[in-house]
Formats: C-alpha cells, structure tokens, sequence
C-alpha cells in the first residue's frame, strides 16, 4: 500500500517520453558512430589472429616437411657415397687382381720363352757337340789306328752307337 | 595500485559523507519540527522522482537544491517551460501548482484563478526531471566514453588493445561471447549486437552512478524508476516481435504438437506469455535497484531513529558493505537485463537446425 500510494510504481509519461528520446538516440548514435567500427575492428584483429595462427601452423608443418625431405635426401646421398665408395673398391679389387693375373701370364710366358730357347740351343749345342765329338772321336780313332778310317756308313753308326750310350745329361 | 584503491575508497568514503550530512541537515530541519522522524517517507522521497535535485539543507531551513526544468502541456495554456523553483513551497506559477496533498501528491496540477486544483483536466508533463537529468548525464557519458573508444579503434587498427580500450573490450566482447552468440546463434547474432551493448552499458552506466550518492548528475534513482525500465522492456518486447520468424508465429498460435482441442486455452497463454516475458524485465530491474538503494537508506536512517550518533559507525560499515554489494548488482543486473533479452530474441528468431 505505501509502495503503491505513490508514484514510485506508476510510470510518469514525461519520463517515458524522455526515456525513449534519450535510450533511442544513445542506440543510435552509438549503432553508428561505436558499435559497428569497434564490432568491425574486433572481428578484424579475431580473424586477423586467427589467420596468423593457421599460416604459423601451416610454415611450421612446411618446416617440418622440409626437414624429413632433407633428411631423406641427407641419407640418400650417404647411402650414394657409400655406392660409389664401394664400387670403387670393387674396381680397385679388379684392377689389381687383374693386373697381378696379367704380369703372372706375362711372367709365365717369358719364363716358358726362355726354356725353349734354352731348349733349342742345349740342343743345337747338343748337336754341334754331336758331329764335334764325332768328328774328334774319328780323328782321335784314325790317329790312334793310324790309318784313315773311311767315312762309311758303317763306322758312323757305330760312332752313334757309342754316343747313345753316353749319357750327357749325367753330368 | 594500491594507492589507487586506497585513494578511491577515501573518495567514496568523503561523498558518503558528505551524502550523510545533507540527509543529517534535512532530517535536523524535521527534527526541530514537532513531528518525529518518518523513515519511509524519507526513503521513499529519497527514491522517488522529483522536479528539483535537492543537494543540501542549510541550518536556517533554506534548501539548496538544483532547479530542472517543468515543461507543461495543456490545451489551453499551450507549451509553459519554466524552472521548477517557480513551484517551490507550493507556490503557484501561470496557473500550476505542485500538489502536496492526496492522491496527486507529487504531481503538478492546473489551478483556477479561484484556486481550484483542476483534477480532471492534468496537464501533459514532460519536465525533465531528476531521472531525466540523471539518465541523460549517464547517456552522454557513455556516448564520449564509447565515441572515443570508436576513435581510438580506428587509430590503433587491429594492433593489441591500449588504455580505454582494454578496460572495456573484454565488456564488449563478454556481451558478444558469452551473451549474444550463446544464445541467438552464430548466423543471427550481428544484428542484435548494438541493441545488446547499448542496453547493457546504458543500465549499467546508470547503475554504477546511482550507486554515487552525492553531487548531481550522480546519485539519481535512474534505472530504479519503472518509466526507464518499462521503455527498455518496451525495446526489448519490439524488437522480439519485430524480428519474429514464421515459426515464432506458429508456436504461439499453432504450437506443434498440441491437441486441437487444447489450442483455446494455449493460444491465451502463449500471448500472456509474450508480453510477461518483458513485464519480467521492467520489474526485474526497477526492484533490484530500488531495493539496494532502500536498504543503503534505510541504514542511514538508523542514525536517526535511534538519534545516536554511536550508531553511526555500524551503519557506515553496513552501507560500506551494501555498496559492495550493490556495485556486484549493477554489474549483474545489466548482465542479466541483457541476457533475457538476448534470451527472448533467439525465442522468437529460433536457429534452423534439422
């Protein structure tokens, strides 16, 4: 009752009229001249924000890229040089198994060379030795019988009798 | 930092003060009358919208009082705008008087040259009074303070926030984040931004300098007058209706699922329910707010019924203690204006998700 006695809870039409005047205008002026340019710088700096913190994200998954790519090419060209230095050591390996086979042909050669000609003269002195010894032998014989053999083909053999029997390689 | 505070509290501690001696000096000035004091037509004066903005009385009875402006409306005497200390003590000017009496009491009234209060024929009152000074003091506050903050957005760009503006972006940005977009939705919210944070800042901005008892423009019962808070309802009521989409419509004359039978009764409460909705909110905010400036009062005016001056300091800590409280209420009573009506709006523009 003493609420309602007085004015306290029935709206006085002035201030109505005066509360709508001012409230309206407030939204107003500030609808045009605050909200709308702070909402837009708000909204600005959130997207803003909001950009940097993907592009951030996206360079640092990039970085991230890069470097499992460099590791890969790092291990690639580790495992290239370790090819390469093994193929290297192959060839060397061959060059010298090679080389070392050709000089022991080489060698082997010029040793059987040098027997066969060693051969061919033991016997060509052999057979200079031959016809020496028997020409010797029947010089020797005819001065010994002191007559002159004659050069039959029945004395020959029997100096070639003689001569195989005497065994040159002996001494 | 703490200086400030304490700098601060000192300050709010002398306007209390000084609000006590003028309260000390008028209740003196009926005190030496024969009448004892009478605390609730104290308070409810106190409360209560007035022509004049009384500051002080001075030991010899004179008041000293700021005079607003009566601007009168009658078809016969036209459009009179005159300073309200014209009608002071009952006086009459060009033919008004301000009733002291009755069920008119505290209205200004047309009299006869006879002297006879014309009660059929009131004139059309538009003076700006206490309240209207208080609320327009409080607009153009708010309007500096967010046209400079509007300003300084647009020098700072979107670089970080500086000075003002990072006092009062996260404000802004609470209202965006955790009133509009929660409850009106993502696509719908932008438009209602702007009604959002006018509202909320204007309440609270009343709020806050109601609760500063002293030199006018503060101290003004603004948001705790029923015009106010009925024209902030009437806003949010219009701009639920206004924005209200066909399915809005259908569920308050055809609610889906309802028997066809029950519709004579439903489609009645469902329009009850639109406008009580709004009722809420004018009385919400009109009670709150008068009721923590009744109980500050009413704690002054211990001093006086007990006429003790040991109980000052009890009833200095207790009204210490309620502005505490009433500043929480300001916040909190902006916030929650703002919240229903943002609540009411997403009722009546519901978010299409099926």
């Amino acid at each position: 009752m003493l609420l309602l006695s007085n004015s306290l809870v029935s709206p006085g039409f002035g201030t109505i009229f005066w509360s709508v005047l001012i409230f309206i205008s407030f939204l107003l002026i500030l609808s045009k001249f605050a909200w709308k340019p702070i909402l837009s710088a708000v909204k600005a700096r959130d997207e803003m924000i909001k950009s940097s913190l993907e592009s951030a994200e996206r360079a640092r998954e990039d970085m991230l890229k890069l470097q499992s790519d460099n590791e890969a090419i790092l291990r690639k060209a580790r495992e290239e040089r370790e090819n390469i230095l093994k193929d290297a050591r192959d060839i060397r390996d061959k060059l010298i198994s090679e080389a070392k086979g050709k000089a022991s042909e080489e060698a082997e050669k010029l040793i059987e060379k040098a027997r066969l000609g060693i051969e061919t003269e033991k016997r060509k002195a052999l057979s200079e030795i031959h016809e020496q010894v028997a020409t010797l032998s029947v010089d020797i014989a005819s001065k010994l019988l002191g007559q002159q053999l004659k050069q039959t083909g029945e004395q020959e053999k029997l100096i070639d009798n003689y001569l195989k029997e005497i065994d040159f390689n002996k001494n | 930092m703490k200086t400030k505070i304490l700098i601060g509290f000192l300050f709010f501690l002398l306007l209390e003060g000084a609000a006590l001696v003028s309260f000390g000096q008028e209740v003196e000035k009926k005190e030496t009358g024969t009448e004892k004091f009478d605390a609730s037509s104290f308070i409810l004066e106190h409360i209560a919208d007035s022509y004049e903005w009384h500051i002080l009385t001075k030991k010899n009875g004179e008041n000293v009082a700021l005079y607003l402006p009566v601007i009168l409306y009658s078809k016969d005497k036209g459009i009179n705008v005159f300073s309200s200390k014209k009608l002071a003590h009952g006086q009459e000017y060009k033919g008004y008087k301000l009733e002291e009496e009755g069920d008119l009491k505290g209205k200004i009234v047309s009299v006869s040259e006879s002297g006879v209060v014309d009660e059929k024929n009131l004139p059309l009152d538009l003076s700006m009074t206490k309240a209207v000074i208080g609320m327009l003091s409080a607009a153009i506050i708010g309007l500096l303070l967010f046209l400079s903050l509007a300003r300084s957005y647009k020098k700072t760009g979107i670089s970080h926030p500086k000075g003002i503006q990072s006092f009062l972006e996260p404000i802004i940005l609470f209202v965006r984040d955790d009133i509009a977009i929660p409850n009106i939705g993502i696509h719908n919210y932008a438009k209602y931004m702007p009604y959002l944070l006018s509202a909320f800042f204007f309440i609270l901005i009343n709020n806050l300098m109601g609760l500063i008892p002293f030199p006018p423009p503060f101290g003004a019962n603004v948001t705790g007058n029923i015009a106010v808070t009925f024209v902030l309802a009437t806003c949010t009521f219009v701009i639920t209706q206004f924005s209200g989409n066909k399915t809005y419509w259908k569920h308050i004359f055809a609610a889906p699922g309802v028997p066809f039978w029950l519709l004579p009764i439903m489609i009645p409460v469902e329009i009850i329910g639109i406008f009580s909705k709004p009722f809420a909110l004018m009385i919400r905010l009109f009670a709150n707010i008068t009721a923590g400036h009744i109980i500050v009062l009413s704690l002054i005016c211990l001093i006086f019924i007990f006429d003790s001056l040991a109980v000052a300091p009890v009833s200095i800590f207790f009204v210490i203690f309620m502005d505490c409280l009433e500043l929480l209420v300001a916040f909190l009573q902006a916030y929650i204006f703002t919240l229903l009506s943002a609540l009411f709006i997403s009722m009546a523009v519901p978010e299409e998700h099926h």
